[in-house]
């Protein structure tokens, strides 16, 4: 019978050039695994690989030098032990994020959560070519939102409460895009200016700015053959049904306009920043 | 009101100085958290600090450690003046 590499590659059997052997990827999400995962992962490259794993540049982990004919039992074995297969091909790929506000102090979205939250809801998808989700939990962009199909960046919608500030100072001083402007009596914030770093309510000491967790979203981003910056095209989104209803969008954009093969940028320069700016709930922005 | 609480916090007396100009992050934190440690609870420390990363980390640290950042303005000399008061141990 007939080796159906595809078959094996979308279910994360990656062919290698070693013939009948394979590089299993598997499924991680925002970059997250347990202990009791890592022990299965261990054992599988010891018994079924050559007794080391491959790191992926998306947080991915593969176990090399797998055999044809293990490839059944590997499954197994992984299943077993909490882990499961990755994908490959035309469809959803390994969900990314940084540690996010659980963790991270710079950290304003719970960029695990999140993570999994996207990865049940669109992970292994089919769609015209391959399409990566990145999750960075703030403006420090360690996650590299900008370079994924769809790239999320967590920040802080904020707001400033007069009677708790003693106008020490320090907001002005760390406000990166010198929206704030301290007067006599009150400090007023340019809402144009804002870009939801969070570092006013990160840095104040007296609680006088608090801000509310919300979501940036880029579309569009390529870091492979060709290199392409995901574009923000609307306001920050502040609930997670509405970033759902934006990325549902966004993918219903690609199935509907995107060619075999063709990646979800090139649909979107093909069919229009406007019209899937409209698609996403964007307006026209671009 | 507020000119009164910025006025307050300008004029208050510290009971030690600090200069971290010299020193690069992460030796700035450090730095301070020393000159802290060898103060008593809510007595305040005066640090002179660099503008750029200095003026956006060491006041958000010494938050998280639970100092109580008083004020901070601009020297002179372009320099920064951080007023900070010691939290409990």
């Amino acid at each position: 019978m007939a080796i159906d590499y595809k078959a094996l590659k979308n279910g994360g059997f990656m062919r290698q050039k070693q013939k009948d052997h394979f590089s299993l990827r598997l499924k991680v999400v925002g970059g997250h695994l347990t202990v009791e995962q890592l022990k299965t992962v261990t054992a599988a490259a010891e018994i079924f690989g050559a007794g080391h794993v491959h790191l992926t540049s998306r947080q991915g982990v593969e176990i090399p030098f797998v055999k044809l004919q293990d490839v059944e039992a590997v499954k197994a074995f992984l299943v077993e032990g909490g882990v499961d297969a990755g994908v490959c091909g035309p469809r959803v790929r390994t969900v990314t994020a940084c540690q996010g506000s659980e963790v991270c102090p710079s950290g304003c979205i719970d960029t695990l959560e999140l993570a999994q939250d996207v990865s049940k809801r669109y992970f292994g998808r089919t769609l015209p070519h391959k399409f990566k989700f990145g999750i960075t939990g703030c403006r420090n962009n360690c996650l590299k939102a900008e370079e994924n199909d769809v790239g999320v960046k967590g920040g802080l919608v904020v707001a400033w409460t007069e009677d708790l500030c003693t106008f020490c100072g320090v907001c002005v001083k760390v406000c990166q895009p010198g929206a704030l402007t301290s007067l006599e009596d009150k400090i007023i914030l340019d809402r144009a200016k804002c870009n939801h770093c969070g570092r006013c309510v990160k840095s104040c000491p007296t609680e006088a700015w608090q801000g509310r967790p919300g979501y940036l979203l880029s579309f569009g981003g390529l870091f492979g053959n060709r290199i392409a910056q995901g574009r923000e095209l609307g306001p920050i989104v502040e609930d997670k049904a509405a970033l759902f209803q934006a990325a549902d969008a966004a993918l219903d954009f690609f199935q509907a306009h995107g060619r075999a093969g063709e990646r979800f940028r090139s649909a979107v320069e093909r069919a229009g920043w406007e019209a899937l700016g409209q698609a996403v709930g964007f307006g026209g922005q671009s | 009101m507020s000119q009164t609480k910025a006025a307050a916090a300008a004029s208050l007396q510290p009971d030690a100085e600090l200069d971290i100009t010299d020193v690069v992050c992460p030796m700035t934190f450090v730095k301070v958290k020393a000159a802290l440690d060898d103060l008593d609870e809510g007595q305040i420390l005066a640090v002179r600090l660099n503008d750029g990363e200095p003026v956006q980390n060491v006041p958000r640290s010494l938050k998280d450690e639970g100092h109580k950042v008083l004020k901070l303005s601009e020297a002179a000399d372009g320099t920064y003046r951080l007023l900070v008061r010691r939290a409990p141990d």
